[in-house]
């Protein structure tokens, strides 16, 4: 939080950006206004569609073919950069400003080495020479937190993890010391942690260079932990700007308000239902008239629906002629324990599973190790509960999942449905104990075949298990359709032409169709917006209730998961390392990797900062010769000589597989 | 929610989209237009023209076009050149869509198991196909040509004996990928066979890539039998086909019967044409589809 300077660094004024697609133009931006000081972080939030990566795209010039500036200024240093001459521009875009991309593998090519990368703009723009500019990546990586630069300039992209490869993409941001870098999701494809030391080394940049950052994301823990002032966008607009502390304590506009009110964080006690914003983003290729939230929002009258409402305010302005009077608080409910039926036997009983993986070798050549994907875990899941899987990308989540369903066969261990090992079956009862696991897919679009439509897919488990005739079939199937409240002329149609919202909820309706008893969800939100997300958790609650399905909810995001989870596992390179009632895990945890988890989640409380201590350093582990003993004892900040031996998963409801946990577990009889 | 008052487009089916994106293509109609007229002319004009094709008649040879009821005047031997090249037309579409067809049936099928079974079935077909392909087309032709008399029927058994290797190929590649897909792995967890991945999820997924080169197929398999005719290896007198007569008229080069040389290479180039732009219109139908969501 600076004081202000005279003249904003960067200033858009009513900034209008079409896109010419093949039928009609999609009017992506619409008189955006905002302002950029000099040593200031402005975070633009927004769903997607939202117009933010258009804004920033409009700036660098980037924008996708059929893309084009139709109206405004863009003032860098009181220039506007639509006047400029080419070899001006070129030069004020590439040396002043300076951009990061969302995913740091494609933005690096993989062809070239990270020295002459993030050399490369040095050499086009400055003219050094070949030697000088390898000094310089050198000093730029050392300076980005990469261990062993000198090393490293040497190395090809693929030779890096995500979080390194961001390093680079950001180092090759910084090397022409830019005014003003622009972060457009720059953390969304990592791991927490990761995007926890990613975020904190753009803030101690900031104040290192002294630049102007501009940090895109949809993410509003991301934007309430580091940004100075906030944007709020919605269908090419910016409806709401303020200070991020003045934003999170008392937002404005209804738009806002929706959204953090459906963050799982915001879940009220009681019904524990989340709030859902109903129906979808407009469509930018029509004439809109009014405000564009109105026919979403609650408290639209007439007047929203008929007149043009602009950004007014000074400091705090918003677009909204009905704003929130009332406090908005996201504070982390307390506990919300639901009732779940302890005494019965559980539905799936997980004992010491293993999955290994051969590395490389493929037919005659021989292969290069065994990759440990999971390695022993236990678990079990009792109906009508949800057992949370949390874990960052590597750690096997996703693999006890598919081992669950039945896609893949475990190397050890044993995995028991409702009583009966499916390890022993034969194919005809392994045929039929699909119908007690289904599974749920992250990507719903990815997992249907596009040249079928709905009703032949959700037909077809009904199909494959010879379930009733077809009149009967056609019944069921509209009876999930009006389960995941979906109209009946959805039947007709194909994937393509559903939203990601949409497509979710027929993913669950097939999943549901074969009435299993436990659905196995792989990242079923982790692609969706927040409001969107808010619906299909919301109904994944609803349905669980109604029909008594047990879940199994894999998820990398922690708060989704506290929210949805009745019991949690907690998944680190294979091993399960700690396991309990959510509340528990997620607010007293035990074991040291768990807490580094926790405070890595950006929070959307600006006034929650989290812990510098807690921060875990380095690298994950190889899964192809994993640490002896505990496997996070390379990262620990509490490890011993001890934790080279296998410490074993101890406790009664809440267990924690840790030499050293970080506290005695809570109540001797805790409920689980 | 909310998909109640989702906008209310209108539903369309996938053959009405697709049809829809092939006439955005012109030069796919101009393909379409193009193999109808040629069709139309060869089996359907000697109906409205009628001539002697069989019977030579030495005292009307090498006639200039527009003479005594001969349009496009007489060859060598007498035939009326209009009437031939329909003649010829029969033959050369026939053998082409027969052909084509048989490389990619056989194509398809041999790629589509070699990528499915995947390991050392994969490995022993895919084999085979690098043998067969690493033998010089033309060698190949020559060699069956001088065993067997060409006749129509033979023709297509030998262009479509070398053609169905581009498509097996092809077709083992998109299997490869598509037996990893979401909906694949999604329809295993219901308890599903791999028979009903390869009927329901991998034919319908490949079929738009087999098609696409079907038409391809075709076009190449007219030329192919315009390079056996050319060497001397096609259907004996009295059939014609494009290709020989083309042979035919290029030994007349010199002596000024255009007439002989240009209509059936015309001809051949308008067929290659528009089956090559019917490609390419259908390839647009198939991606954009996938695109588009």
């Amino acid at each position: 939080m600076e004081a202000p300077i005279k003249q904003p660094l960067l200033r858009l004024r009513d900034l209008s950006t079409d896109i010419a697609l093949r039928r009609g133009t999609v009017h992506a931006l619409d008189q955006v206004n905002l302002e950029v000081n000099q040593g200031e972080t402005l975070g633009i939030v927004g769903e997607s569609g939202s117009g933010k990566t258009m804004t920033v795209l409009s700036i660098m010039g980037l924008l996708p073919a059929g893309g084009s500036v139709v109206g405004g200024e863009i003032l860098f240093d009181g220039r506007d950069l639509r006047g400029m001459a080419a070899p001006e521009l070129r030069r004020v875009r590439g040396v002043e400003m300076g951009m990061v991309f969302q995913d740091p593998l494609t933005s690096l090519n993989p062809t070239m080495r990270i020295g002459a990368q993030v050399a490369e703009p040095l050499r086009v723009h400055q003219g050094v020479s070949k030697a000088e500019a390898r000094e310089r990546a050198v000093e730029i990586l050392r300076r980005v937190g990469m261990p062993r630069p000198d090393k490293i300039v040497d190395d090809y992209p693929h030779q890096l993890s995500g979080g390194m490869r961001q390093r680079v993409v950001i180092a090759m941001a910084l090397i022409r010391s830019p005014r003003l870098l622009i972060a457009d999701e720059p953390t969304t494809a990592l791991d927490v942690t990761t995007q926890r030391q990613i975020l904190e080394l753009i803030d101690d940049l900031r104040e290192e260079f002294r630049m102007a950052v501009i940090l895109v994301t949809h993410d509003l823990g991301v934007i309430a932990g580091r940004a100075d002032r906030v944007a709020v966008m919605y269908a090419g607009r910016v409806v709401e700007t303020a200070t991020t502390a003045e934003l999170f304590r008392a937002p404005r506009h209804r738009y806002t308000e929706a959204l953090m009110r459906a963050l799982p964080e915001s879940a009220h006690d009681g019904d524990g239902r989340l709030y859902s914003i109903p129906g979808l983003p407009p469509d930018l290729s029509r004439p809109l008239t009014g405000c564009r939230f109105a026919p979403r929002c609650r408290f639209a009258t007439d007047e929203c629906r008929t007149t043009d409402v602009a950004l007014t305010g000074d400091g705090h302005a918003f677009a909204c002629l009905h704003p929130v009077t009332e406090p908005v608080t996201i504070a982390a409910a307390a506990g919300h324990d639901r009732a779940v039926p302890a005494a019965a036997e559980p539905i799936l009983t997980v004992r010491d599973l293993v999955k290994e993986y051969d590395a490389g070798g493929a037919g005659l050549r021989r292969s290069a190790g065994r990759v440990s994907a999971v390695a022993g875990v236990s678990f079990e899941v009792r109906p009508g509960e949800t057992l949370g899987i949390v874990g960052e990308s590597g750690c096997g989540k996703s693999t006890v999942g598919r081992l669950v369903a039945g896609l893949e066969t475990p190397t050890a261990g044993r995995i028991v449905v409702d009583g009966t090992d499916i390890a022993g079956l034969d194919r005809r009862a392994r045929h039929r104990m699909h119908r007690q696991v289904q599974l749920m897919f992250q990507d719903s679009y990815a997992a249907m075949n596009p040249r079928m439509r709905i009703d032949s897919i959700l037909t077809e488990p009904l199909e494959i298990q010879q379930v009733g005739d077809a009149a009967a079939r056609r019944a069921r199937v509209s009876e999930l359709l009006d389960q995941v409240g979906l109209p009946r002329r959805a039947l007709e149609r194909y994937p393509h032409e559903f939203s990601g919202g949409q497509l979710q909820r027929i993913g669950l309706a097939r999943s549901l169709a074969l009435r299993p008893r436990l659905i196995v969800a792989d990242e079923p939100v982790s692609a969706l917006d927040v409001s969107v997300q808010a619906q299909v958790l919301n109904l994944m609650r609803d349905l669980q209730g109604e029909l008594g399905l047990s879940y199994v909810f894999i998820s990398h995001d922690l708060s989704v998961v506290d929210y949805m989870a009745d019991r949690i596992g907690v998944m680190y390179l294979g091993k399960m390392v700690e396991i309990g009632p959510a509340h528990q895990v997620v607010r007293a945890p035990r074991h040291p990797y768990t807490k580094a988890l926790l405070d890595a989640v950006p929070s959307p409380d600006p006034g929650r900062t989290p812990s510098p201590d807690t921060t875990i350093q380095g690298e994950l582990p190889s899964a192809l010769n994993p640490p002896t003993g505990c496997r996070f004892r390379t990262r620990c900040p509490l490890a011993q000589d001890v934790c080279a031996t296998e410490p074993p998963l101890s406790g009664a409801a809440h267990q924690v597989a840790c030499h050293f946990p970080l506290r005695q577990e809570a109540g001797a009889a805790a409920t689980a | 929610m909310t998909a109640r008052e989702e906008e209310e487009a209108p539903v369309r089916g996938m053959w009405r989209q697709g049809l829809e994106v092939f006439c955005e293509n012109r030069l796919a109609l101009v393909g379409v237009g193009l193999f109808v007229l040629l069709a139309a002319f060869s089996f359907l004009g000697p109906l409205f023209y009628q001539t002697d094709q069989v019977h030579t008649d030495l005292t009307r040879v090498f006639l200039a076009p527009g003479t005594d009821g001969h349009p496009l005047g007489t060859d060598g031997v007498g035939y009326d050149q209009l009437g031939r090249l329909m003649l010829g037309g029969q033959t050369s579409i026939v053998v082409g869509l027969a052909a084509g067809l048989l490389a990619t049936v056989v194509g398809t099928v041999w790629g589509a198991i070699a990528g499915f079974a995947g390991s050392w079935v994969d490995a022993v077909m895919m084999r085979v196909v690098d043998a067969m392909m690493s033998i010089p087309a033309l060698f190949l032709f020559m060699l069956m040509a001088s065993i067997v008399t060409p006749t129509v029927p033979m023709l297509i058994v030998i262009i479509g004996a070398f053609a169905w290797l581009g498509p097996a190929r092809l077709v083992r590649g998109e299997a490869l990928t598509l037996r990893t897909r979401e909906y694949v792995m999604a329809m295993r967890g219901m308890g599903g066979t791999g028979g009903r991945a390869v009927r329901r999820h991998i034919i319908p997924n490949a079929i738009g890539t087999v098609i696409v080169n079907a038409t391809f197929q075709v076009a190449d398999a007219i030329l192919y039998v315009a390079y056996l005719s050319f060497l001397g290896l096609g259907v004996p007198p009295p059939a014609a086909n494009w290709g020989g007569m083309l042979s035919d008229g290029l030994a007349d080069t010199f002596s000024g019967h255009w007439w002989l040389l240009y209509p059936p290479g015309i001809a051949i180039i308008l067929i290659v044409l528009a089956f090559n732009f019917i490609g390419d219109g259908l390839r647009d139908v198939f991606e954009v589809r996938l695109r588009r969501r």
